[in-house]
């Protein structure tokens, strides 16, 4: 039988690590694609060349996010705290 | 708590995380699905490259034109990493990662693995169980540090004390993140994609999940640049160390 204490810990854990690992990847997208969306307007012609760079180094921020989501998966599907 | 959105009415819909379709070799328990897709991708990729070079003609066409398109795609994206004098000896083990990783997305997203019933877990892309994932990190651990040693010899390790021994408590710790955030990179993506469209068609099964599959198949292709890109500047990184950068050559 679980703890309901654990359990509840475990979901609340969940919640808060995807929830506050995507805050700061989201910040850091934004400025990354304002910063690009700049650079397009201020030299169209490199545009093919600052959208690869920014998709790639976006791919970057948002596996900030995914660590996240990766330990509120281990929390919820394969909880080290439980039996 | 295993798997919390299986339903029986439902069966399109039942997603399983944690739940394998073992197999026992000897006392190890391995998880079956992940080798079946494993095969099939790779039994896909063989018959690929088969059929390309088979009857190679002058003039490129049909299958061989869409393999030498791949192949220049790879060569350019070590090109890119590892720089012109560099980069041939590692195009084929680059190429073989973003490969493999590409086709094993694709395959999990486009083919419909549900009717294909296993006794227990479900066939999906390989790369969305961690195993595979960190076993292409080691892969590409080892291939760096063979880069390190076959160049440089011993004196591989006279970058973790480069600019100043203070650093090499974090010099070390980045030989142990740099497959980690790998791994969980690919790792994550991939399941996440595969949770979102899950919970999307147990919701509304028709035309609503659309949109987030084509994401997935985007952010799938991403990702496997991603992790060939990264593989790629790793071994970059091995070659040239940190102090001769503005060497010129």
């Amino acid at each position: 039988m679980v703890d309901p204490t654990v359990a509840s810990a475990s979901v609340l854990a969940a919640a808060l690590s995807i929830g506050l690992a995507s805050v700061g990847p989201g910040i850091g997208q934004g400025n990354a694609s304002g910063q690009a969306v700049e650079g397009i307007a201020r030299q169209p012609e490199a545009e093919g060349k600052i959208r690869g760079t920014l998709l790639l180094t976006l791919a970057f921020m948002e596996s900030l996010t995914i660590y996240g989501l990766v330990i509120a998966l281990v929390l919820l599907f394969a909880n080290p705290f439980i039996g | 708590m295993l798997s919390f959105i299986a339903t029986p009415d439902f069966p399109l819909a039942s997603l399983e995380v944690g739940q394998h379709f073992y197999w026992e070799i000897g006392n190890l328990k391995v998880h079956g699905q992940v080798f079946l897709v494993s095969w099939f991708v790779i039994a896909l990729l063989v018959i690929a490259s088969i059929l390309a070079t088979r009857n190679i003609q002058r003039i490129p066409s049909g299958m061989q034109n869409f393999m030498e398109y791949a192949l220049d795609f790879v060569r350019d994206l070590a090109k890119n990493q590892l720089g012109e004098k560099e980069y041939r000896p590692w195009v084929p083990f680059i190429g073989t990662l973003f490969l493999f990783i590409f086709v094993s997305n694709w395959s999990g997203a486009l083919i419909p693995w549900k009717l294909i019933k296993l006794p227990e877990g479900e066939l999906a892309a390989p790369t969305n169980d961690i195993n595979t994932t960190v076993a292409l990190a080691l892969l590409v651990s080892l291939a760096y540090f063979y880069a390190g040693f076959s160049r440089k010899g011993l004196g591989y390790f006279a970058k973790y004390v480069q600019p100043t021994p203070i650093l090499l408590p974090i010099a070390i710790l980045e030989d142990f993140t740099k497959p980690l955030s790998l791994s969980f990179r690919l790792f994550g993506n991939i399941l996440a994609d595969e949770l979102v469209v899950g919970v999307l068609v147990l919701l509304v099964p028709l035309f609503v999940p659309l949109p987030v599959m084509l994401l997935g198949l985007f952010t799938s292709a991403i990702q496997a640049l991603v992790f060939a890109t990264l593989a790629g500047a790793y071994i970059h990184e091995a070659l040239e160390g940190h102090g001769d950068e503005n060497e010129e050559h």
